[in-house]
């Protein structure tokens, strides 16, 4: 399909300025006399404050305000960022009387120098009873230390959470279709083993920031790094008891997001304490406070057992989870439920399905939002477990795949079975090309001269491996986006978004939408997003909805002023609407008798065109039934050494399917970002607590990301696709390069040295330790 | 204590505190470009160049800067334009957050390296951490621009 603006590469509509360093993130946007705000934390995993004295670091100059948990109202509120009623648990207050992991905060303080800050924390005294944490999730159920023993505490509908026994939400005997244990006992072939996945920290480049004032209307106006403002405006009404009407929430650039700025973090402190004192005030998180008192992925363990008849038909899948969401269950119930819709529809020849489980407290750094939301985890299990099904069919785990994934025009029960936090919707897959990428990622990746593996030099072993993915586009009927398209004179129109470019580079892909709807070029457009006073609602950068929800509120927002634009040429001219064109941003009676530019008809409206004069606006929303899964096929060709176990990445092929791409550069980058992502989590991110539950890996020399010479070649395509239900058939991007590393590494060391890892991070230690026990077999 | 230096060829003179950043220093006068990302010198997001070579301001003091010719991207100016593109046009901006601090590191690297391959300039940028655009996007620009096979 031909487009003029979609589907083409242009640079980011705000790429000039932010690499020219211009003001642009919360840090550079605060007011220099701002308060500066900290937090003393707790050096102990699980313990209650007996007592807490402030006095000698309330009369130090400079301190404006401490606050404890005496001070703060108590509302149990959630802070994930999520649709409304949250389907998270209400479980945590502003401060409490308890604190739950290393790096809770124990007292906000804040002052007008940041040594005065540091001083004061130094002179607060607290009175500790300890308790023993509760530090492995499999040992957290029926633990004698209650995390939550709070009364307050509670879930919007019903989620099996259990707090007495440390249990943030369970579910059980729904997500079943057939009877698994019988097609299982039927299968020629059936394995049943248990994986681990690790947590893992989002790193974005900019730290959690947060700023906030009283505006000459007495109004609190808060600038945050934040992927969902409208979310983060009504949780800080809840938690502070103030209207909504009170609060306006703005997010100007972010420095990376990957789900980690989708909750709200110290937006509240700021607020509160601007609240308090009637002063400006900031938070900026240091990367110690980043890795220790923000969010991790969620620690997941998997038991997948998975049948298949000789010929290599899936029939049984069983998946039983247990999930770590730390000590607090910010998105807990539906990163759990993504690991099983996120995947199980992937394999949909399959007629028995059951997956179950649960999810629990422990005294760790809380787990929310990440790239990849559970279903990069379930990705890990279930793709080895497919590799491990084929080797015992000894049929090529390529083929096993291309019998077994869904192709288009297909569905899968699971669909409706689950969705996030609840029931889902029936979907028939109009696109997927999950076929294609596969197939052309094994031509890229050469797979049929290297599979298994080369041996290079004895001690050197080059093999490949592979894992597919799906993800979604939105959450259907739940997610809702929206836009408006204002028109002013010289003819040029802002577009007003509510969602949220986190870097992602959604600001440009939506103004390549609107351009191609409206059929203006596209430097006509201004945008503007994220400003919940401005801007009108959208749910913000999550669960890959931008392009696909946001993208056909843009779309109709366009075509409506479209619509209005030819109304006006029909007022002015006086003749029918249908004989009249508007192209290229200029409107045209048909016989071609009259013509005027845009920007004539704009001054007109304005200023000439007398009882005629209009500001022409136009909106648009848009949510949907449906959410189009993007799909991947991911193979990486890998050098392990026998002597160090040590692996190399040397190149990692991503065949996408993800609809048209509006903006084909900035898809490809969103795979190749998501791919070093998830290549860094399975080798070297790791995520390590001391016995005692400190986190050790709380800085980025002790926590490695990769760096550009980690990986030796990245090879991304995208295949041509179309859904009709998306914006010029766009699907979503985001998530879905993160997902295939894990399980794709795993396997191409099994087929190098025969050395199956199960738990997560692929470490050259358990290579090594894998090649000496085959050794001794 | 009292310092001057000169900033993008302006001369400041700075009223600093003894244990102040060089970062900090340079954001308090304004220039917003350079970022604080990690604290310990690990993420590269702080670099400027001293004297034309790259150097962390986190973690060096605003005193020993004292005398010296600072360069942040707003002092490259033009200079800048061709390196920018490069990055803008493979769409590998992405966030913008680790941007500048790129932009400075290639402008010194294209400076010191003559003729360099592929893997010079993997190592030279090797600090500059990026988690956004998982790298090779930015490498596609820069080796445009630089001309490397």
């Amino acid at each position: 399909m031909n487009f003029k603006t979609v589907k083409h590469s242009i640079p980011k509509v705000d790429a000039n300025g932010l690499m020219r360093g211009l003001p642009a993130y919360t840090d550079d946007l605060t007011d220099e006399n701002a308060l500066i705000i900290k937090c003393l934390r707790s050096p102990h995993a699980f313990a209650k404050i007996r007592s807490i004295n402030t006095e000698k670091a309330l009369q130090l100059n400079e301190i404006e305000c401490i606050l404890t948990h005496k001070d703060v109202p108590r509302i149990p509120i959630t802070r994930a960022g999520q649709g409304y009623p949250e389907p998270s648990p209400k479980d945590y207050f502003i401060l409490d009387e308890f604190v739950r992991y290393v790096g809770d905060e124990v007292a906000i303080i804040a002052g007008r120098s940041e040594k005065s800050v540091q001083k004061a924390i130094k002179l607060i005294e607290v009175d500790f009873e300890v308790f023993e944490p509760v530090l492995d999730f499999e040992k957290a159920e029926n633990h004698p230390s209650i995390i939550h023993p709070e009364k307050e505490i509670y879930t919007m509908f019903p989620m099996g959470l259990d707090a007495q026994k440390n249990v943030a939400c369970s579910y059980t005997n729904t997500m079943i279709v057939g009877d698994v244990n019988k097609t299982l006992a039927e299968c020629d072939v059936a394995l049943n083993h248990r994986y681990y996945t690790h947590a893992q920290q989002h790193v974005a480049m900019e730290p959690h920031s947060s700023t906030a004032y009283l505006d000459y209307q007495q109004r609190l106006t808060i600038i945050s790094s934040t992927q969902n403002p409208y979310h983060t405006r009504r949780i800080i009404g809840e938690a502070l008891q103030k209207p909504l009407r009170d609060i306006r929430v703005i997010k100007p650039r972010i420095g990376g997001g990957f789900g980690g700025k989708q909750q709200i973090h110290n937006d509240l402190f700021s607020a509160i304490v601007t609240l308090k004192t009637g002063k400006p005030s900031k938070c900026i998180y240091t990367r110690k406070e980043v890795f220790e008192s923000t969010f991790t992925r969620h620690e997941m363990r998997f038991d997948i057992q998975l049948g298949a008849d000789k010929n290599g038909n899936i029939h049984a899948l069983d998946i039983q989870l247990l999930s770590n969401t730390g000590a607090h269950g910010e998105h807990a119930l539906t990163t759990f439920m993504v690991a099983g819709s996120k995947l199980l529809p992937m394999y949909n020849k399959a007629t028995a399905l059951r997956f179950e489980g649960k999810v629990v407290y422990t005294n760790r750094c809380p787990a929310g939002a990440y790239r990849g939301y559970g279903a990069i985890q379930a990705n890990f299990a279930v793709e080895s477990a497919i590799d491990e099904l084929a080797h015992k069919l000894q049929m090529d785990p390529v083929e096993l795949r291309l019998k077994n994934s869904i192709k288009e025009g297909e569905t899968s029960p699971v669909f409706k079975v689950m969705g996030e936090g609840g029931e889902g919707i029936e979907q028939k897959m109009e696109s997927c090309k999950l076929d294609y990428c596969i197939s052309r990622g094994r031509d890229l990746i050469k797979w049929k001269q290297k599979f298994p593996f080369l041996k290079i030099a004895p001690n050197k072993i080059r093999s490949v491996g592979t894992a597919i993915a799906m993800q979604g586009s939105g959450i259907p009927l739940l997610d809702m986006g929206s836009a408006i398209v204002k028109l002013n004179d010289d003819g040029f129109f802002n577009l007003l978004v509510g969602a949220t470019d986190i870097g992602t580079g959604s600001d440009t892909i939506l103004t390549q939408i609107a351009s191609e709807a409206l059929d203006v070029p596209i430097d006509r457009f201004v945008i503007t997003s994220s400003d919940t006073d401005v801007t009108p609602f959208d749910v913000g950068a999550y669960a890959s909805s931008t392009t696909f929800v946001t993208g056909n509120a843009v779309r109709k927002a366009a075509e409506n002023m479209k619509k209005k634009i030819i109304q006006t040429g029909a007022k002015i001219w006086q003749i029918d609407e249908k004989q009249i064109t508007f192209q290229n941003g200029i409107l045209k009676s048909k016989d071609g008798l009259k013509t005027i530019t845009l920007k004539e008809l704009s001054e007109g409206l304005y200023y000439s065109f007398a009882e005629d004069m209009e500001q022409l606006i136009a909106s648009g929303s848009n949510t949907s039934p449906k959410s189009p899964p993007p799909f991947m096929a991911g193979f990486v060709e890998i050098e392990l050494d026998t002597e160090t176990g040590k692996i190399d990445i040397l190149d990692y092929v991503a065949v996408v399917d993800c609809g048209t791409p509006i903006n084909p550069n900035l898809a490809k980058i969103q795979v190749e970002g998501g791919v070093l992502q998830g290549i860094g989590m399975a080798m070297f991110e790791d995520v390590k607590y001391s016995k005692n539950g400190r986190m050790l890996t709380n800085n980025m020399m002790n926590y490695k990301i990769p760096n550009r010479c980690d990986v030796k070649k990245l090879t991304v395509e995208l295949a041509e696709s179309y859904d009709p239900a998306g914006p010029y058939g766009a699907k979503s991007v985001g998530e879905i390069g993160i997902d295939t590393p894990l399980a794709a590494i795993a396997n191409a060391i099994y087929n190098a040295v025969g050395v199956r890892i199960r738990t997560l991070p692929l470490t050259p230690e358990k290579i090594l330790n894998g090649i000496l026990k085959n050794e001794k077999r | 204590m009292k310092i001057s230096l000169n900033i993008n060829n302006q001369k400041y003179d700075c009223q600093i505190e003894p244990d102040e950043t060089l970062l900090n220093l340079l954001r308090k006068l304004g220039f917003k470009s350079v970022k604080k990302g990690c604290d310990t010198a690990t993420c590269g997001v702080c670099t400027v160049l001293l004297n034309e070579n790259p150097i962390l301001s986190c973690s060096y003091l605003a005193v020993r800067a004292d005398g010296k010719n600072i360069t942040t991207v707003e002092g490259l100016g033009k200079k800048a334009d061709a390196i920018i593109d490069a990055i803008v046009n493979e769409g590998a901006d992405q966030c913008g957050f680790c941007g500048p601090a790129l932009i400075l590191t290639v402008y010194a690297l294209q400076k010191e390296l003559k003729n360099p391959t592929m893997e010079d300039v993997n190592r030279y940028l090797a600090g500059n951490l990026c988690r956004c655009s998982g790298y090779e996007g930015q490498l596609r620009g820069i080796k445009k621009f630089l001309g490397v096979k």
